[in-house]
Protein backbone atom coordinates (compact mmCIF):
# COMPACT_ATOMS: atom_id res chain seq x y z
CA UNK A 1 0.00 0.00 0.00
CA UNK A 2 2.30 2.74 -1.23
CA UNK A 3 0.06 5.79 -1.19
CA UNK A 4 2.93 8.02 -2.20
CA UNK A 5 2.64 6.25 -5.50
CA UNK A 6 -1.03 7.17 -5.86
CA UNK A 7 -2.31 3.60 -6.04
CA UNK A 8 -0.39 2.88 -9.24
CA UNK A 9 1.18 -0.16 -7.61
CA UNK A 10 -2.25 -1.60 -6.90
CA UNK A 11 -3.32 -0.99 -10.50
CA UNK A 12 -0.22 -2.78 -11.77
CA UNK A 13 -0.91 -5.71 -9.46
CA UNK A 14 -4.49 -5.90 -10.70
CA UNK A 15 -3.20 -6.03 -14.27
CA UNK A 16 -0.85 -8.90 -13.43
CA UNK A 17 -3.61 -10.99 -11.84
CA UNK A 18 -6.06 -10.39 -14.67
CA UNK A 19 -3.41 -11.56 -17.13
CA UNK A 20 -2.99 -14.73 -15.13
CA UNK A 21 -6.70 -15.35 -15.61
CA UNK A 22 -6.04 -16.01 -19.29
CA UNK A 23 -2.97 -18.13 -18.66
CA UNK A 24 -2.81 -21.92 -18.65
CA UNK A 25 -2.72 -23.47 -15.20
CA UNK A 26 0.55 -25.26 -14.44
CA UNK A 27 -1.13 -27.99 -12.39
CA UNK A 28 -0.73 -31.56 -13.63
CA UNK A 29 -3.62 -33.83 -12.70
CA UNK A 30 -1.30 -36.62 -11.66
CA UNK A 31 -2.99 -40.01 -11.90
CA UNK A 32 -4.75 -39.04 -15.15
CA UNK A 33 -1.94 -36.92 -16.55
CA UNK A 34 1.73 -37.76 -16.39
CA UNK A 35 4.69 -35.75 -17.49
CA UNK A 36 7.61 -37.45 -19.24
CA UNK A 37 10.49 -37.61 -16.82
CA UNK A 38 14.07 -36.78 -17.68
CA UNK A 39 15.60 -39.33 -20.05
CA UNK A 40 18.51 -39.75 -17.66
CA UNK A 41 16.33 -40.23 -14.57
CA UNK A 42 17.72 -42.39 -11.78
CA UNK A 43 14.32 -43.98 -11.20
CA UNK A 44 13.79 -46.05 -8.14
CA UNK A 45 14.66 -49.51 -9.36
CA UNK A 46 17.69 -51.26 -10.79
CA UNK A 47 17.54 -53.17 -14.07
CA UNK A 48 19.84 -56.14 -14.34
CA UNK A 49 20.89 -57.95 -17.53
CA UNK A 50 21.43 -61.60 -16.63
CA UNK A 51 23.13 -62.53 -19.95
CA UNK A 52 25.83 -59.85 -19.72
CA UNK A 53 26.49 -60.22 -16.01
CA UNK A 54 29.67 -62.15 -15.15
CA UNK A 55 29.25 -62.07 -11.40
CA UNK A 56 32.39 -59.97 -10.94
CA UNK A 57 30.68 -58.11 -8.02
CA UNK A 58 32.19 -54.72 -8.98
CA UNK A 59 28.75 -53.21 -8.36
CA UNK A 60 28.55 -54.70 -4.89
CA UNK A 61 31.98 -53.27 -4.05
CA UNK A 62 31.16 -49.74 -5.26
CA UNK A 63 27.79 -49.61 -3.52
CA UNK A 64 28.16 -47.07 -0.65
CA UNK A 65 25.18 -48.60 1.13
CA UNK A 66 26.25 -52.20 0.68
CA UNK A 67 22.80 -53.06 -0.51
CA UNK A 68 23.81 -55.32 -3.40
CA UNK A 69 24.33 -58.94 -2.48
CA UNK A 70 25.78 -61.42 -5.02
CA UNK A 71 26.25 -65.17 -4.66
CA UNK A 72 28.16 -66.95 -7.43
CA UNK A 73 29.21 -70.52 -8.07
CA UNK A 74 31.90 -71.89 -10.45
CA UNK A 75 30.60 -73.63 -13.54
CA UNK A 76 33.30 -76.10 -14.74
CA UNK A 77 31.66 -76.96 -18.09
CA UNK A 78 31.21 -73.35 -19.25
CA UNK A 79 34.49 -72.27 -17.58
CA UNK A 80 32.94 -69.19 -15.91
CA UNK A 81 31.15 -67.94 -12.83
CA UNK A 82 27.42 -68.63 -12.57
CA UNK A 83 25.34 -66.00 -10.73
CA UNK A 84 23.23 -67.85 -8.16
CA UNK A 85 21.69 -64.81 -6.57
CA UNK A 86 21.70 -61.08 -7.43
CA UNK A 87 19.81 -59.27 -4.68
CA UNK A 88 19.27 -55.52 -4.14
CA UNK A 89 17.59 -54.09 -1.06
CA UNK A 90 16.07 -50.98 -2.70
CA UNK A 91 15.01 -49.82 0.77
CA UNK A 92 18.69 -49.05 1.44
CA UNK A 93 19.45 -47.85 -2.09
CA UNK A 94 20.21 -44.10 -2.33
CA UNK A 95 20.00 -44.06 -6.16
CA UNK A 96 23.50 -42.67 -6.55
CA UNK A 97 24.02 -44.72 -9.74
CA UNK A 98 27.62 -45.66 -8.86
CA UNK A 99 26.94 -49.37 -9.50
CA UNK A 100 25.64 -48.55 -12.99
CA UNK A 101 28.72 -46.45 -13.77
CA UNK A 102 31.06 -49.07 -12.33
CA UNK A 103 29.73 -52.12 -14.16
CA UNK A 104 32.45 -53.11 -16.68
CA UNK A 105 30.09 -55.25 -18.78
CA UNK A 106 27.13 -52.79 -19.03
CA UNK A 107 24.86 -55.30 -17.34
CA UNK A 108 23.27 -52.86 -14.87
CA UNK A 109 20.96 -49.90 -15.56
CA UNK A 110 18.95 -47.40 -13.55
CA UNK A 111 15.20 -47.71 -14.07
CA UNK A 112 13.00 -45.27 -16.04
CA UNK A 113 9.82 -45.78 -13.95
CA UNK A 114 9.25 -43.99 -10.65
CA UNK A 115 6.10 -45.43 -9.06
CA UNK A 116 7.50 -48.04 -6.70
CA UNK A 117 5.55 -47.57 -3.47
CA UNK A 118 5.11 -50.83 -1.52
CA UNK A 119 3.07 -51.88 1.49
CA UNK A 120 5.80 -54.04 3.12
CA UNK A 121 9.49 -53.44 3.58
CA UNK A 122 10.20 -56.99 2.43
CA UNK A 123 8.74 -56.22 -0.98
CA UNK A 124 11.48 -53.65 -1.51
CA UNK A 125 14.11 -56.42 -1.69
CA UNK A 126 14.43 -57.37 -5.36
CA UNK A 127 16.24 -60.48 -6.52
CA UNK A 128 17.03 -62.35 -9.75
CA UNK A 129 13.85 -62.40 -11.93
CA UNK A 130 12.48 -59.35 -10.14
CA UNK A 131 15.37 -57.27 -11.46
CA UNK A 132 15.14 -58.17 -15.16
CA UNK A 133 13.98 -55.64 -17.76
CA UNK A 134 10.34 -55.83 -18.89
CA UNK A 135 7.67 -53.61 -20.44
CA UNK A 136 7.06 -51.79 -17.13
CA UNK A 137 10.70 -51.90 -16.08
CA UNK A 138 12.47 -49.99 -18.82
CA UNK A 139 16.12 -48.99 -18.35
CA UNK A 140 16.77 -45.25 -18.22
CA UNK A 141 19.49 -43.42 -20.11
CA UNK A 142 21.62 -42.82 -17.02
CA UNK A 143 25.28 -43.41 -17.98
CA UNK A 144 23.98 -44.98 -21.20
CA UNK A 145 23.57 -42.29 -23.87
CA UNK A 146 22.56 -44.86 -26.51
CA UNK A 147 19.47 -45.74 -24.43
CA UNK A 148 18.75 -42.07 -23.72
CA UNK A 149 18.53 -41.42 -27.47
CA UNK A 150 15.61 -43.87 -27.79
CA UNK A 151 13.52 -42.42 -24.93
CA UNK A 152 10.90 -39.62 -25.36
CA UNK A 153 11.96 -36.07 -24.54
CA UNK A 154 11.19 -34.70 -21.10
CA UNK A 155 8.02 -32.55 -20.86
CA UNK A 156 8.59 -29.22 -19.19
CA UNK A 157 5.88 -27.18 -17.47
CA UNK A 158 6.67 -24.45 -20.00
CA UNK A 159 5.66 -26.71 -22.91
CA UNK A 160 2.44 -25.75 -24.65
CA UNK A 161 1.44 -29.31 -25.46
CA UNK A 162 1.16 -31.23 -22.24
CA UNK A 163 -1.93 -33.26 -23.08
CA UNK A 164 -5.56 -32.59 -22.22
CA UNK A 165 -6.31 -31.20 -18.78
CA UNK B 1 -38.32 -17.51 -9.89
CA UNK B 2 -38.76 -14.82 -12.52
CA UNK B 3 -42.11 -16.24 -13.58
CA UNK B 4 -43.42 -16.27 -10.04
CA UNK B 5 -42.17 -12.78 -9.47
CA UNK B 6 -43.79 -11.52 -12.67
CA UNK B 7 -47.09 -13.16 -11.74
CA UNK B 8 -47.12 -11.86 -8.18
CA UNK B 9 -45.67 -8.45 -8.72
CA UNK B 10 -48.44 -6.13 -9.89
CA UNK B 11 -50.45 -4.46 -7.15
CA UNK B 12 -49.95 -6.56 -4.13
CA UNK B 13 -51.11 -4.34 -1.30
CA UNK B 14 -54.29 -6.39 -0.78
CA UNK B 15 -52.37 -9.55 -0.06
CA UNK B 16 -49.67 -8.71 2.42
CA UNK B 17 -48.98 -12.20 3.78
CA UNK B 18 -48.69 -13.89 0.36
CA UNK B 19 -46.20 -11.23 -0.74
CA UNK B 20 -44.29 -11.63 2.51
CA UNK B 21 -44.17 -15.44 2.26
CA UNK B 22 -43.14 -15.53 -1.38
CA UNK B 23 -40.35 -13.01 -0.93
CA UNK B 24 -39.00 -14.62 2.24
CA UNK B 25 -38.67 -17.89 0.31
CA UNK B 26 -37.13 -16.10 -2.69
CA UNK B 27 -34.60 -14.30 -0.48
CA UNK B 28 -33.61 -17.50 1.35
CA UNK B 29 -33.18 -19.46 -1.88
CA UNK B 30 -31.40 -16.57 -3.60
CA UNK B 31 -28.95 -16.00 -0.76
CA UNK B 32 -28.13 -19.66 -0.10
CA UNK B 33 -27.83 -20.63 -3.78
CA UNK B 34 -25.83 -17.54 -4.72
CA UNK B 35 -23.49 -17.88 -1.74
CA UNK B 36 -22.76 -21.49 -2.74
CA UNK B 37 -22.19 -20.37 -6.32
CA UNK B 38 -19.94 -17.56 -5.12
CA UNK B 39 -17.84 -19.87 -2.97
CA UNK B 40 -17.30 -22.12 -5.98
CA UNK B 41 -16.69 -19.11 -8.24
CA UNK B 42 -14.22 -17.51 -5.85
CA UNK B 43 -12.21 -20.69 -5.43
CA UNK B 44 -12.07 -21.36 -9.17
CA UNK B 45 -11.37 -17.76 -10.21
CA UNK B 46 -8.73 -17.34 -7.54
CA UNK B 47 -7.12 -20.63 -8.56
CA UNK B 48 -6.97 -19.63 -12.23
CA UNK B 49 -5.45 -16.27 -11.32
CA UNK B 50 -2.77 -18.16 -9.38
CA UNK B 51 -2.15 -20.58 -12.30
CA UNK B 52 -3.84 -23.42 -10.42
CA UNK B 53 -6.99 -25.39 -11.27
CA UNK B 54 -9.09 -25.15 -8.12
CA UNK B 55 -11.69 -27.71 -7.03
CA UNK B 56 -12.68 -29.84 -10.03
CA UNK B 57 -13.51 -33.26 -8.60
CA UNK B 58 -17.09 -33.02 -7.27
CA UNK B 59 -19.57 -32.65 -10.09
CA UNK B 60 -18.94 -30.89 -13.43
CA UNK B 61 -16.07 -28.38 -13.01
CA UNK B 62 -16.24 -29.02 -9.25
CA UNK B 63 -19.56 -27.20 -9.12
CA UNK B 64 -20.85 -29.36 -6.25
CA UNK B 65 -17.80 -28.68 -4.07
CA UNK B 66 -19.69 -26.30 -1.71
CA UNK B 67 -22.39 -28.98 -1.27
CA UNK B 68 -19.73 -31.52 -0.32
CA UNK B 69 -18.21 -28.98 2.08
CA UNK B 70 -21.57 -28.38 3.77
CA UNK B 71 -22.12 -32.14 4.12
CA UNK B 72 -18.70 -32.45 5.71
CA UNK B 73 -19.45 -29.56 8.10
CA UNK B 74 -22.77 -31.11 9.14
CA UNK B 75 -21.09 -34.35 10.19
CA UNK B 76 -18.33 -32.69 12.20
CA UNK B 77 -18.22 -32.61 15.96
CA UNK B 78 -19.47 -29.44 17.58
CA UNK B 79 -17.07 -28.23 20.26
CA UNK B 80 -17.69 -25.50 22.83
CA UNK B 81 -14.53 -24.49 24.75
CA UNK B 82 -14.59 -25.75 28.35
CA UNK B 83 -14.17 -22.29 29.90
CA UNK B 84 -16.14 -20.53 27.16
CA UNK B 85 -19.47 -18.80 27.53
CA UNK B 86 -21.77 -21.59 26.32
CA UNK B 87 -24.91 -19.61 25.52
CA UNK B 88 -23.18 -16.72 23.81
CA UNK B 89 -21.07 -19.21 21.86
CA UNK B 90 -24.27 -20.83 20.57
CA UNK B 91 -26.06 -17.57 19.83
CA UNK B 92 -23.22 -15.79 18.02
CA UNK B 93 -23.57 -17.46 14.57
CA UNK B 94 -27.33 -16.80 14.59
CA UNK B 95 -26.82 -13.15 15.48
CA UNK B 96 -24.28 -12.93 12.66
CA UNK B 97 -26.44 -14.59 9.98
CA UNK B 98 -29.90 -13.14 10.68
CA UNK B 99 -29.08 -9.46 9.91
CA UNK B 100 -27.23 -10.53 6.79
CA UNK B 101 -30.45 -12.14 5.51
CA UNK B 102 -32.49 -9.11 6.60
CA UNK B 103 -30.41 -6.81 4.37
CA UNK B 104 -31.96 -8.45 1.31
CA UNK B 105 -35.44 -7.41 2.39
CA UNK B 106 -34.96 -4.02 0.73
CA UNK B 107 -32.78 -5.01 -2.24
CA UNK B 108 -34.84 -4.65 -5.44
CA UNK B 109 -34.38 -7.64 -7.77
CA UNK B 110 -36.36 -5.79 -10.41
CA UNK B 111 -38.89 -2.97 -10.49
CA UNK B 112 -40.95 -3.36 -7.34
CA UNK B 113 -39.68 -6.89 -6.70
CA UNK B 114 -38.55 -6.50 -3.13
CA UNK B 115 -39.86 -7.70 0.20
CA UNK B 116 -40.49 -4.24 1.60
CA UNK B 117 -40.07 -0.95 -0.28
CA UNK B 118 -39.08 0.98 2.83
CA UNK B 119 -38.85 4.71 2.31
CA UNK B 120 -35.68 4.61 4.46
CA UNK B 121 -34.27 1.58 2.63
CA UNK B 122 -30.56 2.45 2.60
CA UNK B 123 -30.66 3.73 6.18
CA UNK B 124 -32.23 0.42 7.19
CA UNK B 125 -29.36 -1.43 5.48
CA UNK B 126 -26.73 0.68 7.24
CA UNK B 127 -28.44 0.04 10.58
CA UNK B 128 -29.08 -3.68 10.22
CA UNK B 129 -25.72 -4.58 8.71
CA UNK B 130 -23.87 -3.30 11.78
CA UNK B 131 -25.67 -5.90 13.93
CA UNK B 132 -23.55 -8.63 12.31
CA UNK B 133 -20.59 -7.10 14.13
CA UNK B 134 -22.30 -7.84 17.44
CA UNK B 135 -22.52 -11.51 16.43
CA UNK B 136 -18.83 -11.53 15.49
CA UNK B 137 -17.90 -9.87 18.77
CA UNK B 138 -20.03 -12.40 20.68
CA UNK B 139 -18.16 -15.18 18.88
CA UNK B 140 -14.81 -13.68 19.81
CA UNK B 141 -15.78 -13.01 23.42
CA UNK B 142 -17.43 -16.33 24.21
CA UNK B 143 -14.55 -18.44 22.85
CA UNK B 144 -12.35 -17.51 25.84
CA UNK B 145 -9.38 -17.38 23.49
CA UNK B 146 -7.03 -14.45 23.08
CA UNK B 147 -6.84 -14.82 19.31
CA UNK B 148 -10.62 -14.87 19.01
CA UNK B 149 -10.97 -11.78 21.17
CA UNK B 150 -8.22 -9.99 19.27
CA UNK B 151 -9.92 -10.75 15.96
CA UNK B 152 -13.28 -9.59 17.27
CA UNK B 153 -11.74 -6.37 18.63
CA UNK B 154 -10.21 -5.65 15.25
CA UNK B 155 -13.55 -6.30 13.58
CA UNK B 156 -15.34 -3.85 15.88
CA UNK B 157 -12.61 -1.24 15.43
CA UNK B 158 -12.71 -1.48 11.66
CA UNK B 159 -16.51 -1.40 11.44
CA UNK B 160 -16.75 1.62 13.75
CA UNK B 161 -14.15 3.46 11.66
CA UNK B 162 -15.32 2.49 8.21
CA UNK B 163 -19.01 3.01 8.88
CA UNK B 164 -18.46 6.79 8.74
CA UNK B 165 -16.89 7.17 5.24
CA UNK B 166 -19.28 4.50 3.91
CA UNK B 167 -22.35 6.35 5.17
CA UNK B 168 -20.99 9.72 4.01
CA UNK B 169 -20.44 8.36 0.52
CA UNK B 170 -23.94 6.86 0.53
CA UNK B 171 -25.34 10.32 1.37
CA UNK B 172 -23.87 11.63 -1.90
CA UNK B 173 -25.96 9.08 -3.78
CA UNK B 174 -29.01 9.90 -1.68
CA UNK B 175 -28.60 13.59 -2.49
CA UNK B 176 -28.52 12.82 -6.20
CA UNK B 177 -31.50 10.46 -6.07
CA UNK B 178 -33.49 12.58 -3.64
CA UNK B 179 -34.71 9.52 -1.78
CA UNK B 180 -33.55 6.89 0.71
CA UNK B 181 -35.72 4.19 -0.86
CA UNK B 182 -33.71 1.60 -2.83
CA UNK B 183 -36.44 1.48 -5.46
CA UNK B 184 -36.37 5.26 -5.93
CA UNK B 185 -32.57 5.30 -6.06
CA UNK B 186 -32.62 2.81 -8.93
CA UNK B 187 -35.38 4.74 -10.71
CA UNK B 188 -33.31 7.94 -10.45
CA UNK B 189 -30.28 6.41 -12.20
CA UNK B 190 -30.71 7.41 -15.84
CA UNK B 191 -26.94 7.73 -15.69
CA UNK B 192 -25.38 5.10 -13.42
CA UNK B 193 -24.20 6.89 -10.28
CA UNK B 194 -20.75 5.34 -10.64
CA UNK B 195 -20.17 8.01 -13.33
CA UNK B 196 -21.72 10.86 -11.34
CA UNK B 197 -20.14 9.77 -8.04
CA UNK B 198 -16.83 8.12 -8.98
CA UNK B 199 -15.15 9.22 -5.76
CA UNK B 200 -18.16 8.16 -3.71
CA UNK B 201 -18.05 4.75 -5.40
CA UNK B 202 -14.34 4.35 -4.64
CA UNK B 203 -14.79 5.30 -0.98
CA UNK B 204 -17.87 3.14 -0.58
CA UNK B 205 -16.21 0.13 -2.18
CA UNK B 206 -13.04 0.36 -0.06
CA UNK B 207 -15.07 0.94 3.10
CA UNK B 208 -17.45 -1.90 2.32
CA UNK B 209 -14.53 -4.28 1.72
CA UNK B 210 -13.20 -3.36 5.15
CA UNK B 211 -16.58 -3.77 6.82
CA UNK B 212 -17.20 -7.25 5.48
CA UNK B 213 -13.56 -8.11 6.29
CA UNK B 214 -12.56 -9.22 2.83
CA UNK B 215 -8.97 -9.08 1.66
CA UNK B 216 -6.94 -6.86 1.83
CA UNK B 217 -8.71 -5.85 5.07
CA UNK B 218 -9.20 -9.41 6.37
CA UNK B 219 -7.01 -9.00 9.40
CA UNK B 220 -9.88 -9.89 11.73
CA UNK B 221 -9.29 -13.49 10.73
CA UNK B 222 -5.71 -13.14 9.55
CA UNK B 223 -4.67 -16.78 9.60
CA UNK B 224 -0.96 -16.00 9.60
CA UNK B 225 -1.03 -13.81 12.72
CA UNK B 226 -4.09 -14.61 14.88
CA UNK B 227 -4.91 -18.17 13.72
CA UNK B 228 -8.44 -17.55 12.41
CA UNK B 229 -9.60 -14.63 14.49
CA UNK B 230 -13.11 -14.88 15.88
CA UNK B 231 -13.82 -18.31 14.40
CA UNK B 232 -10.78 -20.05 15.86
CA UNK B 233 -12.85 -22.01 18.39
CA UNK B 234 -15.75 -22.76 16.05
CA UNK B 235 -16.32 -26.07 14.33
CA UNK B 236 -19.05 -27.85 12.44
CA UNK B 237 -22.15 -26.03 11.26
CA UNK B 238 -21.66 -23.14 13.69
CA UNK B 239 -18.48 -22.30 11.80
CA UNK B 240 -20.48 -22.88 8.62
CA UNK B 241 -23.00 -20.23 9.69
CA UNK B 242 -20.23 -17.71 10.39
CA UNK B 243 -18.80 -18.50 6.97
CA UNK B 244 -22.26 -18.09 5.42
CA UNK B 245 -22.61 -14.72 7.13
CA UNK B 246 -19.27 -13.62 5.70
CA UNK B 247 -20.08 -14.61 2.12
CA UNK B 248 -23.67 -13.41 2.48
CA UNK B 249 -22.27 -10.00 3.40
CA UNK B 250 -20.04 -10.07 0.33
CA UNK B 251 -23.18 -10.83 -1.70
CA UNK B 252 -25.04 -8.03 0.09
CA UNK B 253 -22.25 -5.57 -0.69
CA UNK B 254 -22.32 -6.62 -4.33
CA UNK B 255 -26.09 -6.11 -4.38
CA UNK B 256 -25.88 -2.72 -2.65
CA UNK B 257 -23.11 -1.49 -4.96
CA UNK B 258 -25.20 -2.67 -7.90
CA UNK B 259 -28.26 -0.85 -6.59
CA UNK B 260 -26.57 2.38 -5.53
CA UNK B 261 -23.95 2.86 -8.22
CA UNK B 262 -24.56 0.53 -11.18
CA UNK B 263 -28.24 1.42 -11.75
CA UNK B 264 -29.55 -1.83 -10.22
CA UNK B 265 -31.80 -3.88 -12.45
CA UNK B 266 -31.91 -1.31 -15.24
CA UNK B 267 -30.35 -2.17 -18.57
CA UNK B 268 -31.19 -2.82 -22.23
CA UNK B 269 -32.27 -6.09 -23.92
CA UNK B 270 -31.92 -8.55 -21.04
CA UNK B 271 -34.71 -9.01 -18.46
CA UNK B 272 -34.22 -6.81 -15.36
CA UNK B 273 -33.61 -9.63 -12.84
CA UNK B 274 -30.90 -11.05 -15.11
CA UNK B 275 -29.26 -7.63 -15.35
CA UNK B 276 -29.29 -7.49 -11.57
CA UNK B 277 -27.63 -10.92 -11.27
CA UNK B 278 -25.04 -10.10 -13.95
CA UNK B 279 -24.07 -6.86 -12.20
CA UNK B 280 -23.90 -8.55 -8.80
CA UNK B 281 -21.64 -11.24 -10.27
CA UNK B 282 -19.45 -8.58 -11.86
CA UNK B 283 -18.98 -6.71 -8.58
CA UNK B 284 -18.20 -9.98 -6.80
CA UNK B 285 -15.60 -10.77 -9.46
CA UNK B 286 -13.91 -7.44 -8.71
CA UNK B 287 -13.90 -8.34 -5.00
CA UNK B 288 -12.23 -11.69 -5.79
CA UNK B 289 -9.83 -9.96 -8.15
CA UNK B 290 -8.76 -7.55 -5.41
CA UNK B 291 -8.39 -10.44 -2.98
CA UNK B 292 -5.95 -12.25 -5.27
CA UNK B 293 -3.95 -9.09 -5.88
CA UNK B 294 -3.48 -7.05 -2.74
CA UNK B 295 -1.65 -8.33 0.37
CA UNK B 296 -3.14 -7.86 3.82
CA UNK B 297 -2.71 -4.45 5.52
CA UNK B 298 -1.52 -3.89 9.07
CA UNK B 299 -3.95 -2.75 11.76
CA UNK B 300 -2.41 0.75 11.95
CA UNK B 301 -2.64 1.08 8.16
CA UNK B 302 -6.27 -0.01 8.39
CA UNK B 303 -7.18 2.65 10.94
CA UNK B 304 -5.11 5.36 9.25
CA UNK B 305 -6.72 4.65 5.89
CA UNK B 306 -10.17 5.11 7.39
CA UNK B 307 -9.54 8.26 9.40
CA UNK B 308 -6.89 10.06 7.36
CA UNK B 309 -7.77 9.08 3.82
CA UNK B 310 -11.39 7.99 3.45
CA UNK B 311 -13.06 10.28 5.97
CA UNK B 312 -11.75 13.66 4.68
CA UNK B 313 -12.34 12.60 1.08
CA UNK B 314 -15.88 11.49 1.96
CA UNK B 315 -16.64 14.86 3.59
CA UNK B 316 -15.22 16.75 0.60
CA UNK B 317 -17.17 14.54 -1.78
CA UNK B 318 -20.38 15.21 0.13
CA UNK B 319 -19.69 18.95 0.04
CA UNK B 320 -18.96 18.96 -3.69
CA UNK B 321 -22.07 16.92 -4.47
CA UNK B 322 -24.25 19.21 -2.37
CA UNK B 323 -22.82 22.31 -4.06
CA UNK B 324 -23.32 20.80 -7.51
CA UNK B 325 -26.94 19.94 -6.76
CA UNK B 326 -27.77 23.27 -5.09
CA UNK B 327 -25.86 25.68 -7.32
CA UNK B 328 -26.30 24.13 -10.75
CA UNK B 329 -29.55 22.14 -10.70
CA UNK B 330 -30.20 23.10 -14.33
CA UNK B 331 -26.89 21.83 -15.78
CA UNK B 332 -27.17 18.51 -17.59
CA UNK B 333 -25.87 15.59 -15.55
CA UNK B 334 -23.73 14.47 -18.50
CA UNK B 335 -21.64 17.63 -18.07
CA UNK B 336 -21.04 16.64 -14.47
CA UNK B 337 -19.58 13.23 -15.39
CA UNK B 338 -16.15 14.43 -16.65
CA UNK B 339 -16.07 17.17 -13.99
CA UNK B 340 -16.61 14.66 -11.19
CA UNK B 341 -14.08 12.19 -12.59
CA UNK B 342 -11.50 15.00 -12.79
CA UNK B 343 -12.31 16.04 -9.22
CA UNK B 344 -11.85 12.42 -8.08
CA UNK B 345 -8.44 12.09 -9.73
CA UNK B 346 -7.21 15.41 -8.31
CA UNK B 347 -8.44 14.63 -4.79
CA UNK B 348 -7.01 11.09 -4.72
CA UNK B 349 -3.62 12.30 -5.96
CA UNK B 350 -3.62 15.16 -3.45
CA UNK B 351 -4.55 13.00 -0.49
CA UNK B 352 -2.04 10.32 -1.48
CA UNK B 353 0.62 12.98 -0.93
CA UNK B 354 -0.82 13.92 2.46
CA UNK B 355 -1.20 10.33 3.66
CA UNK B 356 1.41 9.58 6.34
CA UNK B 357 1.75 7.20 9.24
CA UNK B 358 3.32 8.30 12.54
CA UNK B 359 4.22 11.80 11.22
CA UNK B 360 6.07 10.20 8.34
CA UNK B 361 8.30 8.04 10.51
CA UNK B 362 6.49 4.79 9.68
CA UNK B 363 6.64 3.53 6.13
CA UNK B 364 3.17 3.29 4.62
Amino acid sequence: MKFERYGIGIAKGLRVTIRHLLRRPVTTQYPEQRLNTSRRIRGNELIWDREKCTGCATCAKTCPQGSIHIVTSVSIEENKYKVEKFEVDTGYCIFCGLCVEACPYEALFMGYAYERARYRRGELVLANEGLLASEERKPSGYAHPEIAATLPKQTLLLDKDRGKR
Amino acid sequence: MAMAMQMLLPDWPGNFWAHWGVFVVIIFVFVLATVMGFIWFERRAMAVMQARLGPNRVGPFGFLQPVADVLKLLTKEDVVPAKGDRWVHWLAPVVAVAPMLMIFAVVPFQSGALLADLNIGILYIVAISSVTTVGVFMAGWSSNNKYSLLGAMRQVASVVSYEIPVVLSIIGVVLLAGSLSMQQIVMAQDIPFILLQPLGFLLFFIGALAEINRAPFDLMEADSEIVAGFNTEYSGMKWGLLFLAEYGEALAVSAIVTTLFLSGWRGPVLPPWLWFLVKVGLVFFVIVWIRTTVPRVRIDQLMALAWKFLLPLAVINLLITAVEILAWPEVSLWVMVPVNIAIMIVLVLLWSRFFKLGWGRVEV
